[in-house]
């Protein structure tokens, strides 16, 4: 039975215009707004002055404080990106072969958290890192892990965990979602041919999931690289990344041009990185699995 | 007069034709079978009939009126779907009764007419189960009741019973079949189960292949005189040798390696000639009759015997009875023979 | 399948403390019968909970988001049902830019969108407003409406409505009648994912509060920028249990799992 009826040409539209307006008009008409408030001019006593002019993106370009500000964002991302491939993908893969209660039981446990608030989730963080005496140093100490204690709490290492922490599920989704796909005879197939566990992993599992760990590694990164309540809370108010800087400037400095100019910047690092690694992943797996 | 005409019907995608100058003429009451491989039109033409498709040119027409103007909602076809594409939310009943529902009967006469109709399909007292809960047999009941109740003038049949395994199928072939006997509803199916559904059910076949119309007629004719090359391999496993019509006037003789026949009327030349592998014998006379051959495998299968023969003029093959005579063994010399009136003649080049 | 060694149940009891240990933390401590923050260890109360009461800010930013999540979920859905159709029966031009359009609420920084729409509003004389914060939500929450009722119309049998327009059903009883409880589980699940969405909502809505019109997560965000105290945690509690039990309630409608996949790829 045909799919589509091909008789009626003209009837997607009256069902998707409601939709394409609305997202036309406060989609499209906002983001080219603030392109284009990115070109304005701006003083402390004057306002903002609508000329078209390339002061807040010479301004980027040129001072060292937003490189080091978009390397930070994008080295936190990535730090975060790592350790949730590190520890997420194993941890899938354990997920999988566990049986049926406390499979669903512990996959409700670590995915649950995705959508718990923000915010909550950081205030946790926030307790266990708390101070020089936080419980993490307490833990990590009791187990002679470490000696003395280790600042969290406004360090980049405290916001690479708490956003591990944040974008986990993520991960642990992705690459749950590539297992699926496996053929758990293919595993004892190597075993049959006399491969050993680690061999097992390393040659048979991993290539499988690969596609799975990249994907979720491009989901992490592009919204640690843009995340806002994480950073701000733990990083506090001078450890600054792309999306706390133009916060700031739009609420507390009300540079709303040079906050817009950072906006957009980010949004096209992030579109480029995301759509540029897809088509990677695509290019490379696309005759594996399809 | 016709009651259901396909007057050039045909239907394009682009450059591609899904239905070509498809012409038919249905009787009041008759049993139609279309059937062809998929992709064949078949599936595109019934759509077009109930009006989930326009046809690009042509015109259907039902009772004398154009059905091109009505939407598919008021033509009044039943339609019995290969998903049997019950509403999954509401009871074998609540579905039956929708189609009333619509047309604003009213309820005490819709509960009636609900409770016969089931009753006719073998589903008493089944009313209440949610389709979920039924079985692949007792849903087709309830699409066939669903179409039957709104007293369509024509019944859309889209491989109803596919779906069915080949136990149920036979007894579902039988019980469609005195239904719509019973009824006199005008019925369209579209299957592609050459031999079974269509042979069994049908007062005529429309054999179709790549959108065009290969053979129409009733299933003994279509089976036994096939049309062309294509027709004779759809409908079940057929031998084609090569042979050549020589000679003049009387003397006119068909030839196939060593055998000969009295030729048919028509110009001389190549032509091919096709048997049914159930209508070849073994000749046990030994009188030299028939086509030289050798037994190459014998498969036994139950209620009959497989035989794949490698004769003067190309691999055939044969089926025999079970009848518990003494059969060829592989390796045996045999002479393959068959009557006359068993075999088509077709001109060569004729391909499918 | 072979069962996992026990260094792998070691690392999978770790990697459950690692992602419990926060959100247990946060509960723990709202349970403190203490002035400041500490793990209640001399018993448990119930005295922070009880001073939210007196903390109408928290109170009324609850109202708020509750309204706001309920609103733009149905709001979006409005808008998304009949795309969702359209998009799973009909193959035309402009089909997957469209879908692109419409899924990038996820790609797009919520910080961006943030900063677009403050200064939209701004400009349109509505900032600050009710209305600007529900239609920002409705943008944000829309592909999530979108894809799972998107999922549910393309899991349905086509054939099912074609019967019942064969039977003689007119559009508005075909969808009334037929497609819409047939995609009823997506869109309740959609609804559902949606309001959580919206509900946890900071970045953006950050900069759309104003003083009035605050939603939980900001208001909580904004508390935490000054001082964490016990009051923050049990606020962080109550939103935790509300959220578990939403949890619970998609998971037995619709199956978490199956929600969860809608909410992954973003990139795809």
């Amino acid at each position: 039975m045909s799919v589509a009826s091909t008789a009626d040409k003209g009837a997607p539209w009256p069902l998707i215009l409601p939709a394409f307006m609305l997202f036309i008009a406060v989609v499209l008409v906002p983001l080219a707004m603030t392109v284009l408030l990115s070109f304005h001019d701006w003083g402390q006593y004057k306002g903002i002055e609508p000329v078209f002019i390339l002061k807040n993106w010479e301004e980027i370009w040129s001072d060292s404080y937003f490189y080091e500000m978009f390397a930070r964002t994008f080295r936190i991302a990535a730090l975060a990106t790592l350790l949730t491939a590190v520890f997420g993908a194993p941890e899938a893969y354990i997920l999988n072969r566990m049986r049926a209660p406390w499979k669903g039981f512990f996959l409700l446990i670590i995915l649950g958290p995705l959508l718990i608030s923000v915010v909550a989730r950081t205030l946790g963080w926030a307790l266990l890192f708390g101070g020089r005496n936080g419980i993490v140093n307490k833990a990590l100490m009791s187990m002679g892990l470490i000696d003395t204690p280790i600042a969290f709490m406004f360090t980049e290492t405290g916001v690479i965990i708490a956003l591990a922490h944040v974008m986990m599920p993520f991960m642990v989704l992705s690459v749950w979602a590539a297992l699926q796909r496996v053929d758990p005879q293919v595993e004892n197939a190597a075993l049959s041919l006399g491969a050993g566990s680690l061999t097992i992993v390393r040659r048979i599992v991993l290539p499988q999931i690969m596609p799975g760990i990249l994907s979720g590694g491009i989901i992490v990164f592009s919204l640690a690289a843009s995340a806002f309540a994480t950073p701000s809370i733990i990083g506090g108010r001078r450890l600054k990344v792309a999306s706390t800087l133009a916060y700031d400037e739009f609420l507390n400095t009300l540079n709303w041009p040079l906050g817009a100019a950072v906006a957009v910047l980010l949004l096209i690092a992030i579109v480029l990185i995301v759509v540029g690694s897809n088509a990677l992943i695509e290019r490379n797996y696309s005759e594996v699995f399809r | 007069m016709a009651f259901l005409e396909l007057d050039h019907v045909s239907k394009y995608y682009e450059q591609y034709a899904a239905v070509e100058d498809f012409c038919l003429l249905v009787s009041k009451g008759e049993f139609i079978s279309l059937l062809g491989p998929s992709g064949c039109g078949k599936t595109t033409t019934l759509q077009m009939i109930a009006g989930f498709l326009n046809p690009t040119s042509g015109a259907i027409r039902l009772d004398g009126r154009d059905l091109a103007s009505i939407k598919p909602a008021r033509r009044g076809l039943g339609i019995v779907f290969q998903s049997y594409a019950l509403f999954p939310h509401m009871t074998a009943a609540e579905n039956v009764a929708f189609g009333l529902e619509m047309r604003g009967v009213p309820r005490a006469e819709r509960e009636v007419r609900v409770r016969d109709t089931l009753a006719m399909v073998g589903l008493d007292g089944y009313g209440g189960r949610y389709p979920r809960r039924m079985s692949g047999g007792q849903q087709q009941r309830v699409a066939l009741a669903r179409a039957l109740i709104i007293k369509p003038d024509v019944l859309l049949l889209d491989e109803p019973l596919s779906n069915l395994d080949a136990k149920l199928r036979e007894d579902m072939q039988i019980e469609l079949r005195q239904i719509q006997r019973n009824l006199g509803t005008t019925t369209v199916l579209v299957t592609h189960d050459q031999k079974t559904e269509a042979m069994a059910l049908s007062d005529r076949i429309v054999v179709m292949n790549k959108g065009r119309i290969e053979q129409i007629g009733t299933p003994h004719e279509t089976y036994e005189h096939p049309a062309s090359a294509f027709v004779s391999q759809f409908l079940g496993k057929t031998n084609e040798f090569s042979a050549e019509i020589r000679g003049d006037g009387d003397a006119r003789k068909l030839v196939a390696g060593s055998c000969e026949w009295q030729a048919p009327a028509g110009p001389s030349g190549q032509v091919v000639i096709t048997v049914r592998p159930e209508k070849i014998t073994f000749d046990a006379a030994g009188d030299n009759e028939g086509l030289g051959a050798r037994v190459k495998t014998r498969i036994f299968q139950g209620n009959h015997w497989l035989f794949q023969c490698e004769t003067e003029c190309g691999p055939a093959i044969a089926v025999r009875q079970n009848d518990g005579e003494q059969q060829p063994a592989e390796g045996d010399k045999v002479r393959l023979v068959w009557r006359a009136e068993d075999m088509a003649i077709r001109r060569a080049g004729d391909v499918q | 399948m072979s069962r996992n060694g026990p260094l792998a149940l070691l690392f999978h009891t770790m990697f459950v403390i690692f992602m419990t240990a926060p959100i247990v933390v946060v509960c723990l401590v709202a349970f403190t019968p203490e002035g400041y923050l500490s793990l209640p260890v001399d018993g448990f109360s119930l005295r922070w909970f009880r001073a939210i009461a007196d903390y109408p800010e928290f109170i009324d930013a609850f109202w708020t988001s509750l309204w706001v999540g309920a609103l733009s979920s149905c709001v979006a859905l409005l808008f998304a049902i009949p795309a969702a159709l359209a998009i799973a029966r009909y193959r035309f031009r402009g089909r997957g830019a469209l879908s692109a359009m419409f899924l990038s609420p996820l790609m797009i920084p919520h910080v961006v969108l943030g900063i677009a729409f403050l200064r939209f509003f701004t400009q349109a004389g509505i900032s600050g407003t009710f209305p600007a914060l529900l239609i920002a939500h409705t943008i944000i929450v829309f592909p999530f409406a979108l894809r799972l009722t998107l999922a549910a119309a393309i899991g349905m049998d086509r054939s099912v409505e074609m019967a019942a327009i064969s039977l003689g059903a007119n559009s508005w009883t075909l969808f009334r009648r037929i497609t819409l409880p047939l995609i009823f589980p997506g869109v309740i699940s959609g609804w559902a994912l949606a309001f959580i969405q919206s509900f946890d909502e900071v970045t953006m809505t950050v900069f759309l509060a104003a003083p009035g019109i605050e939603t939980l997560p900001v208001r909580m965000f904004l508390y935490v920028q000054d001082n964490i105290d016990p009051l923050v945690t049990s606020v962080s509690a109550c939103v935790i249990a509300i959220t578990m039990f939403a949890l619970i309630v998609l998971d037995r409608f619709y199956g978490l799992e199956r929600v969860l996949a809608g909410h992954s790829d973003r990139s795809s």
